[in-house]
């Protein structure tokens, strides 16, 4: 696939049988063996992914924190060094630019992890409003592997690689340690809905520490995980995708994700303006998440109907849940249409499929 | 490589028939196929006693990735439809040439089968 960015993983998940498909401009993999067993795998055992091709960001300076408390909608100051933080980025319509992460290492030294496909647009955008404060923004994304273990069995696993005591690092935050003799950031957050780490490390170091994780995680049960499980697993677990439930279009409100918004932090922030009116005026769309009770996948852009078969929103993410054996999404429907709860269904081939809310998580977690 | 077995018949669009000693057909989809659409979630089935025509859309077999219809390489009766695909579609993934088969014909022309592709035409076009 020519012309596609590639991971420093790139033939050792061509080596492992991987699918490689283009993911946003990325020659990546999205399944070894089968995305539904490798699903299962992260929820019994443990996973492997390469998600290298996310981006990290440094954010560094006298004004770093107050910087990024204007440029993000969380509580930027709730930060301490070694805490991770998730917050969406938002336009001042209150659209949203992209989803990241938000890591304090030192009083004026941060870095975001964002999303692959937002790279350039997302570095462009914060040097943008980066203007007039003492920061300096450095695109770090090319320097970084990043490798994702996730599952019950995760810890573990990393554990048997390192002297560092992981149990001292708590959920969404991070410290380093030497893994298989690599220096890692290792910080306890994931995209699945599991307990696990996400290691950064540098990208020259990719293939030598995913060989020992896979090694020593393979008595454990871990194994390669794609994309297509990627998807699969944070759908389940009711996480947004920058894309789908989360969009220009659509706010973090919207979305539900209401508590990423701190209206109150104390100082303004790009979007609030916009967010606080939809607050107090509410929104004509909201983000729900459902279950059929029927194998058929409901796919993204799927017209849902009202009770009475005139279309209120549209799917926006859909796929079959492999604990749950049936098929789940999300979508965009008109608040008002909420009112008849149970009355939204889709139309799959002639076949009128109901949709049922659920409030994620689909299936118990963990995390 | 996919496997393409020597005593089968094929279509170009990727469904295999066998031709049983009674006369009757089986059908299902080839190792390049489900190997195509990866994790098999779902199989539509057209409903015993339907009458098909060749190339006629019978079904629709769903992967995680996508839907795709199933078209029949030769038209006849629906004799028998493999019902155990409902609960365990991912039959079609493990075993695309047995226990994955999906419907049972009796051809409307006894010779249609023949005019398939043959293995070695069909391996030239899912190589």
């Amino acid at each position: 696939m020519s012309g596609l960015k590639r991971t420093s993983l790139r033939d050792f998940h061509a080596a492992h049988g991987a699918r490689l498909v283009d993911f946003a401009g990325w020659e990546m993999p999205v399944q070894y063996r089968s995305i539904l067993e490798e699903h299962k795998a992260v929820r019994r055992a443990a996973g492997l992914f390469d998600v290298s091709h996310m981006g990290e960001v440094d954010v560094r300076g006298p004004e770093a924190g107050k910087f990024l408390n204007r440029l993000v909608t969380n509580d930027v100051t709730k930060l301490y060094p070694g805490r991770v933080l998730y917050s969406p980025m938002c336009y001042p319509s209150g659209g949203v630019v992209d989803d990241l992460l938000v890591y304090q290492r030192g009083a004026d030294d941060y870095f975001l992890c964002i999303n692959a496909g937002n790279i350039d647009k997302d570095v462009a955008w914060i040097r943008e409003q980066a203007a007039g404060f003492a920061v300096t923004i450095d695109d770090r994304s090319a320097d970084f592997g990043l490798l994702a273990v996730q599952g019950p069995m995760a810890a573990a696993i990393v554990q048997s690689l390192t002297g560092a005591k992981l149990g001292l690092i708590k959920y969404y935050h991070f410290g380093e340690a030497t893994v298989a003799g690599i220096h890692c950031l290792a910080s306890r957050t994931g995209y699945t809905g599991e307990d696990g780490f996400e290691l950064y490390h540098a990208a020259s170091e990719s293939v030598a520490l995913a060989e020992a994780l896979l090694e020593a995680g393979a008595p454990h049960g871990l194994e390669l995980a794609g994309l297509g499980a990627r998807d699969s697993l944070r759908l389940e677990a009711g996480f947004p995708l920058y894309g789908h439930e989360i969009t220009a279009d659509i706010s973090p409100l919207t979305a539900g994700l209401g508590w990423t918004v701190k209206l109150d932090k104390g100082s303004d922030f790009v979007g609030r303006t916009a967010l606080l009116a939809e607050k107090q005026n509410g929104a004509p769309n909201q983000v729900i998440f459902f279950k059929t009770g029927d194998r058929r996948i409901v796919r993204a852009d799927t017209p849902v109907l009202g009770p009475d078969g005139a279309v209120v929103g549209r799917v926006l993410s859909g796929t079959l849940s492999p604990i749950l054996n049936e098929s789940i999404g999300s979508a965009l429907v008109a608040t008002a249409s909420a009112a008849g709860e149970g009355g939204w269904s889709v139309d799959i081939r002639g076949t009128r499929l109901p949709l049922h809310r659920v409030r994620p998580p689909f299936v118990p977690l963990k995390k | 490589m996919s496997t393409i077995p020597a005593d089968l018949r094929y279509a170009k669009s990727h469904e295999w028939l066998k031709l049983e000693s009674d006369g009757t057909v089986t059908i299902g989809i080839t190792d390049f196929a489900q190997d195509s659409l990866g994790d098999i979630t779902y199989v539509q089935m057209p409903k015993v006693g339907a009458t098909l025509k060749a190339g006629e859309t019978f079904g629709v077999v769903e992967s995680v990735k996508a839907a795709s219809d199933l078209y029949a390489p030769v038209g006849g009766t629906v004799l028998a439809v493999n019902s155990a695909l409902e609960s365990a579609p991912e039959t079609v993934n493990r075993a695309p040439y047995s226990d994955g088969w999906m419907l049972k014909l009796k051809p409307a022309d006894p010779a249609a089968p023949a005019a398939l592709l043959d293995s070695g035409a069909y391996a030239k076009l899912a190589g």
